[in-house]
């Protein structure tokens, strides 16, 4: 299958026949089918075998402050964790954070792919791009490849000339705006304290605390999520890492060893 | 491939673009137009043919919409030109669609100038014979521009300019008499600068006024109002002039 590759080209592709000149748009997406005699057969044995398992636990949201963005850094492969320290926030640009669930290529490389738009589009108009328009290059990307078994679900966060933005984006395409985000396996989990502690008038280290409880207790219960719980903040004047911290000692943090009072102490027996 | 090299636009030896220069004399024989920018407001007038009397007038709009805040006047070829507004129309929309934002007025023009550009550099077709004035205002910053392209694919910005008929005219009047202007001020600018060249009255110009709020087309009756205050002006200050050394 030849894939679409719009996403990887320059914006301003060098035309030389004629007849492209009298096109309004760039030329559409093409691909060849591949040749087999079931391709909707076919097209569900590709998505099979990069089953969009995504477990993992992201979290965003939207505060007075701005936006927090925390995350695991677990990486499982079945019953297997093939590791503890993978880093699950990407920094797109200094204003711009992906965050990344499903496949760890797709997200890494569609992100930087992100990146170097987001800044082709600076130097072309001397001016930011939105979290608007990011997520929006993103999310037409991912469709233009809807059905061939990407699997990224991803939320963009960021500050521009509008103030704090949050978008989630996802391989099938979809792309919604909105206030709280949790993606991944241990996402109800995270949603459950996310929901239940969250005020939009925060303080910047309130919504740290939050966004770590929350992540903390997905962990807890997500076999597929652990590892470390990064908390970053973007603010209007970029983002910055605020934590990371091993969900283990967390626990601990939180429910401390309580020393508890013996009942009945056992006695040695003199003799025998 | 040998079909195609008819009529290309090919260097000569002393490195001129012949087929650039000529769209440009086409330019030169167009209708004259006028962009003013000032302060809160970006004027645009164009020189209007009287008017065949069976033609229906309103058809004939010389200064059109690119989007809610953009326009633009043109002078030279008017079928190039309605070519060229169908795709920056188009083009404004999909930028739309894509960033979920308006263009601002650098990047349409920045993409007119790269179409007319895109035309002196490939096989079998002929440069734009137009050079656009383009009026607007960013979205979010509110600032407005006035900018022009010609049939090599340049822009610039400006403060104020004219294109087409007798433009040197109207430019070296721009340029004695530009100052920082706002709302009413500015459209009395671009008006006495077309009127260096045109015949008086309401039904020889074409005046279209952008601000924040968006494009107005003024009608005859308020260019004729604003063509009568100018005259009475004129012809105060001769008066002044005038009564002076009379005096001594």
């Amino acid at each position: 299958m030849k894939l679409d590759t719009t996403g990887l080209e320059s914006s301003a592709p060098v035309w030389g026949s004629p007849s492209e000149l009298v096109d309004g748009f760039s030329a559409a997406p093409f691909f060849e089918l591949p040749v087999t005699t079931d391709f909707d057969g076919f097209q569900k044995e590709a998505i099979q075998m990069v089953k969009p398992a995504k477990g993992t636990t992201t979290l965003a949201f939207i505060f007075k402050e701005g936006v927090m963005v925390a995350a695991d850094s677990r990486a499982s492969m079945g019953g297997y964790i093939s590791s503890q320290s993978v880093k699950k926030i990407i920094e797109i640009n200094p204003y711009m954070l992906g965050t990344m669930a499903g496949g760890a290529a797709d997200c890494q490389f569609w992100h930087r792919n992100l990146g170097i738009k987001c800044r082709l589009h600076e130097l072309a108009n001397k001016r930011r791009i939105s979290v608007t328009g990011a997520s929006k290059l993103l999310a037409n990307i991912l469709y233009s490849y809807r059905g061939m078994g990407l699997s990224v679900g991803t939320m963009i966060a960021g500050w521009d000339e509008t103030g704090p933005g949050l978008y989630y984006v996802d391989s099938e395409g979809g792309r919604l705006k909105g206030m709280r985000f949790s993606v991944g396996s241990g996402s109800p989990y995270a949603y459950g304290v996310l929901d239940n502690g969250y005020r939009y008038d925060m303080s910047v280290e309130e919504a740290a605390e939050l966004a770590r409880r929350a992540i903390y207790h997905a962990t807890f219960r997500d076999g597929a999520s652990g590892g470390v719980a990064s908390v970053y903040y973007v603010g209007p004047n970029g983002w910055k890492k605020l934590s990371g911290d091993d969900v283990g000692e967390l626990h601990y943090k939180y429910y401390p060893v309580m020393l508890s009072t013996v009942e009945q102490e056992m006695v040695e027996v003199a003799g025998a | 491939m040998a079909r195609y090299d008819r009529a290309i636009t090919v260097f000569s030896p002393d490195g001129h673009l012949f087929q650039v220069e000529y769209a440009l004399e086409a330019v030169r024989k167009g209708n004259a137009a006028v962009g003013v920018r000032g302060t809160d407001i970006v004027v645009l007038g164009v020189e209007k043919k009287s008017a065949a009397k069976l033609q229906d007038s309103r058809s004939v709009r010389k200064i059109v919409n690119l989007d809610d805040h953009i326009a633009l006047a043109c002078a030279g070829l008017k079928a190039d030109a309605r070519v060229l507004i169908n795709r920056a129309r188009i083009e404004c929309q999909s930028h739309r669609l894509t960033v979920e934002d308006p263009v601002t007025v650098e990047y349409i023009t920045r993409y007119i100038a790269g179409l007319q550009q895109k035309y002196t550099q490939s096989g079998g077709v002929r440069p734009f014979g137009l050079s656009t004035l383009i009026v607007g205002f960013d979205p979010y910053s509110g600032v407005p521009s006035l900018y022009q392209t010609d049939p090599s694919g340049t822009f610039s910005a400006w403060k104020a300019n004219a294109t087409g008929r007798n433009s040197n005219s109207i430019r070296e009047f721009l340029e004695k008499n530009y100052k920082e202007t706002s709302g009413q001020e500015t459209v009395k600018l671009a008006i006495r600068a077309l009127l260096e060249v045109v015949e008086s009255g309401g039904k020889n110009i074409e005046v279209a006024v952008m601000t924040k709020e968006g494009l107005r087309q003024l009608d005859e009756a308020e260019i004729d109002a604003i063509a009568a205050e100018i005259e009475a002006e004129k012809e105060a200050t001769e008066a002044a002039k005038k009564a002076p050394p009379k005096e001594k």
